[in-house]
């Protein structure tokens, strides 16, 4: 008998097999639906923004603010390792910021998120975005409560960045191409090449492009916002986990 | 490390709610989509089961194939992580149907010896 699990102990201990069948982020999505409700009870549209460090969130993220603050009530929960810089930079736009710092895990959970809507008043807010951590893997994985994600790929990175990291891209509704005024001096990043590789997760996800620095050009960006804000009650349909659904109508 | 943690919390109150003395073994499955590496969650849980009900348990990892449904011609079919195409008439808009999963199916528990009943 294997020594491992114990069966070699007297055979009549009795053993119980519990069936579960739950998904393990169950506590998450949970706590991540309550999160939904709240932004829902106060008409806000909740953005989960991810990408790679470096892609450009925070910068795209100023840029919006400068062009949206004077038509919407746009406020931010920024997650990070460490530091607040990038909730000090929100804030010099003149927006609330709050600065979720993780210490040493990798990506924002439902829970983490949750404490930070206590001291972040939802009421007089149109907008949040939550600037997740900048990582492309662990994020795609918790569910945060957010309406709508939108992952940056910025032309610095590789073109088959879809393809090499499909859960991400698959989750996100929209990709949004960054630092696009670099294409010129940049010899090996296709945005088709980018657009096919994202094809081929089999969503249909949208793609446009942006820069947010020396070159302005977030007019697409913009128009996105705009239609997704004025849907006013957004509808979140999140990639339900299959084999939930199937349980649900065993 | 979240999702092994959150693995053992649901495993400790489901030992815990029946009264369980120890956790024999863990079924999970883990579907190519799911966003968790079965390698990275087998060395997270070899380290932070220590000291819990769950401290000698065996986890077992069941792996999934991907699998769509085509939203242009209905049929499901085989695919790959990155490749969610319909493999009977190419479409590019499928539903996944499988390869997502991060379930935990079955716990196995060992139960305290019942006490030896009273004498009529």
């Amino acid at each position: 008998m294997c020594q491992t699990c114990g069966c070699a102990m007297k055979p009549d201990v009795p053993a119980s097999v519990v069936e579960v069948f739950q998904n393990l982020l169950a506590d998450n999505d949970r706590m991540a639906v309550h999160n939904r409700a709240h932004f829902d009870a106060h008409g806000v549209l909740a953005i989960n923004l991810m990408s790679s460090p470096g892609a450009g969130k925070t910068a795209l993220l100023e840029a919006t603010i400068a062009a949206l603050k004077s038509r919407y009530r746009i406020a931010v929960i920024e997650g990070d390792l460490e530091t607040d810089n990038d909730a000090a930079r929100i804030r010099a736009q003149g927006v609330p910021a709050l600065q979720i710092t993780t210490g040493t895990v990798c990506h924002l959970d439902a829970a983490l998120v949750h404490r930070a809507l206590h001291e972040l008043p939802l009421a007089g807010i149109d907008l949040l975005f939550i600037e997740n951590v900048g990582n492309l893997v662990c994020p795609a994985g918790f569910d945060l409560g957010q309406h709508r994600n939108v992952t940056l790929l910025s032309v610095t990175e590789g073109d088959d960045k879809p393809a090499k990291y499909p859960v991400i891209f698959r989750a996100s509704d929209l990709v949004v191409l960054s630092k696009i005024d670099l294409l010129g001096v940049i010899d090996d990043f296709q945005p088709a090449r980018a657009a096919a590789a994202l094809r081929a997760l089999g969503r249909d996800t949208p793609m446009i492009c942006t820069a947010a620095r020396r070159t302005l050009s977030i007019d697409a960006w913009l128009e996105w916002l705009d239609h997704e804000l004025s849907d006013r009650a957004p509808v979140y349909r999140p990639l339900a986990r299959h084999a939930l659904m199937q349980r649900a109508g065993a | 490390m979240s999702v092994c943690q959150a693995l053992l919390a649901q495993v400790a109150r489901i030992a815990q709610d029946r009264g369980a003395t120890a956790v024999k073994r863990i079924s999970i499955e883990l579907g190519p989509l799911c966003g968790v590496d079965a390698g990275q969650l087998e060395a997270a849980f070899a380290v932070m089961r220590r000291g819990g009900l769950a401290a000698g348990a065996e986890l077992a990892i069941a792996s999934v194939g991907v699998r769509v449904a085509c939203a242009a011609c209905g049929k499901e079919s085989e695919a790959t992580p990155n490749r969610l195409i319909c493999a009977a008439c190419g479409a590019y808009r499928t539903r996944l149907m499988a390869g997502d999963e991060l379930r935990l199916m079955q716990v196995e528990l060992r139960m305290p010896e019942p006490r030896a009943a009273l004498p009529a």
